[in-house]
């Protein structure tokens, strides 16, 4: 009888999987990738690779000495340790941090517009007691200018009314708005002296979030041209709210990480973060193996680092507050090993 | 969760080299070979000794890169802080805003 292995799924509970039904898991997670975004599957030799990660025993798995890459973050002075510079010195000096971000507790740039000069202090107070690089970040967050959070119709209730015209009129017009906001709060950073900008969860309200995004990165880049900017996405795959919009050329709606990759590399970032949305009901093994296939096409092709979003619920750690390390350590170390990733 | 990163596959930070070669990811968008490349030549140190905490204390104390202080080590006339990203600019050649806007600040009345 084949032995069990203590494993977990995709919200992060306890289960035991023979071998054979981990290998399995990890060739339907292949394939699930395959069919939904039509992109090459892995190699036999990339998933007996993740075989071996998924079939250990140990509790906790690493990459290689010499295979390590760079940490960058959303948000590292959300913990419990006084003020923000002391929260990121924690980050700093206690976790082992490569990048570190400066962000406010609530995650979005509309709402960060409203304490800017603030926030752009703290920045440059964080700036004279760290040493790693220190970003700023936050949410596009479109949905915020729809009412009753903002002042623009919400586009989510016109469609359902058959006003197709009048929600794309409204995410057109939200897509100014944030754009202002985003710029205002960029400025302002930049002045209290930030390293760079991170757009966080880039596409979550669908394409025009990823495109008022898109269209402020590249108004940053022509005005700052050593600003860092780092685009990290929401899901997997750009959803068509409005469904005609197009940047360069190139329509947002339904681009996998590939294509996001390009269209944010035009625009003038200077990191990437794909994001693979976590299936709860399967396992942690299924998850990772189809994380790395929908973004293993963004590797060869890409010219700015990629760092795979690797938070709760995302590219194979549990849908939990408190991942534990087992799961973690592999979605990390299976990055690493099977895409040759930039970093986290 | 970030422990689990850092631990599984993270550079170290300021332990080792991380933050240096996340510097050049941040302003130049360097890949992770180029970026590790560019600081390994920069410091004249081998690819391997990036993530080796030991060889990069010694050398971030001779290049006057900051390092992180424990009780045992603490050096307090050595440049920490915002004082390292003047000598990181310098030795990475790339440039960092803080540095930029602190040295425009203090004018002619502190730096050359």
């Amino acid at each position: 009888m084949e032995a069990k292995i203590v494993t977990r799924m995709g919200d992060g509970s306890r289960l035991e999987m023979t071998a054979s039904e981990i290998r399995a898991d990890i060739e339907d997670g292949v394939a699930a990738a395959v069919k939904r975004a039509k992109v090459p599957p892995l190699t036999a030799d990339e998933i007996d690779h993740l075989c071996d990660i998924f079939t250990s025993s140990t509790r906790f798995s690493a990459v290689d000495v010499g295979d390590e890459i760079v940490l960058s973050s959303d948000g590292t002075c959300s913990i419990d340790a006084g003020s923000m510079t002391d929260s990121l010195l924690v980050y700093q000096n206690s976790l082992g941090a490569d990048i570190l971000e400066l962000a406010g507790s609530d995650y979005s740039y509309k709402a960060a517009k409203t304490i800017a000069t603030l926030e752009a202090h703290n920045m440059k107070m964080a700036q004279f007691n760290c040493t790693a690089p220190l970003n700023y970040g936050a949410m596009p967050d479109l949905g915020r200018y729809s009412q009753p959070d903002g002042p623009i119709t919400n586009w989510s209730e016109l469609m359902p009314l058959g006003r197709i015209d009048e929600a794309r009129a409204s995410q057109e017009a939200a897509i100014e708005l944030a754009m202002e906001d985003m710029l205002y709060v960029c400025e302002h950073l930049w002045e209290g002296g930030a390293d760079g900008m991170d757009f966080d969860t880039a596409g979550a309200s669908g394409d025009a979030d990823l495109l008022a995004t898109l269209r402020t990165v590249e108004t940053l880049r022509e005005r700052y041209p050593y600003m860092g900017l780092q685009v990290g996405m929401a899901s997997e795959m750009v959803l068509g709210m409005h469904g005609q919009l197009e940047y360069k050329g190139r329509r947002l709606a339904g681009m996998w990480p590939h294509d996001q990759m390009q269209v944010v590399q035009e625009a003038g970032a200077t990191i990437f973060g794909p994001a693979v949305n976590v299936n709860t009901t399967r396992s942690v093994a299924w998850n990772t193996a189809r994380a790395c296939t929908l973004i293993k096409p963004c590797m060869a092709d890409a010219k700015i680092p990629v760092h795979p979003n690797v938070g709760m619920g995302v590219c194979g750690v549990p849908m939990t507050a408190f991942p534990p390390h087992d799961a973690v350590s592999r979605a990390s170390r299976a990055m690493v090993d099977i895409l040759k990733i930039d970093g986290l | 969760m970030h422990a689990s990163h850092a631990i599984a596959a993270g550079m170290g930070g300021m332990r080792t080299s991380g933050d240096l070669v996340g510097r050049m990811q941040v302003t130049r968008g360097m890949r992770l070979d180029q970026a590790k490349d560019h600081v390994a030549a920069k410091l004249g140190v081998s690819r391997m000794d990036l993530s080796d905490p030991l060889v990069m204390r010694e050398v971030r104390r001779e290049h006057g890169l900051g390092f992180l202080r424990v009780d045992e080590l603490a050096f307090p006339d050595e440049p920490g802080a915002i004082e390292a990203k003047f000598h990181i600019a310098e030795v990475l050649d790339v440039p960092i805003n803080c540095v930029e806007r602190f040295r425009a600040r203090v004018g002619s009345a502190g730096l050359s």
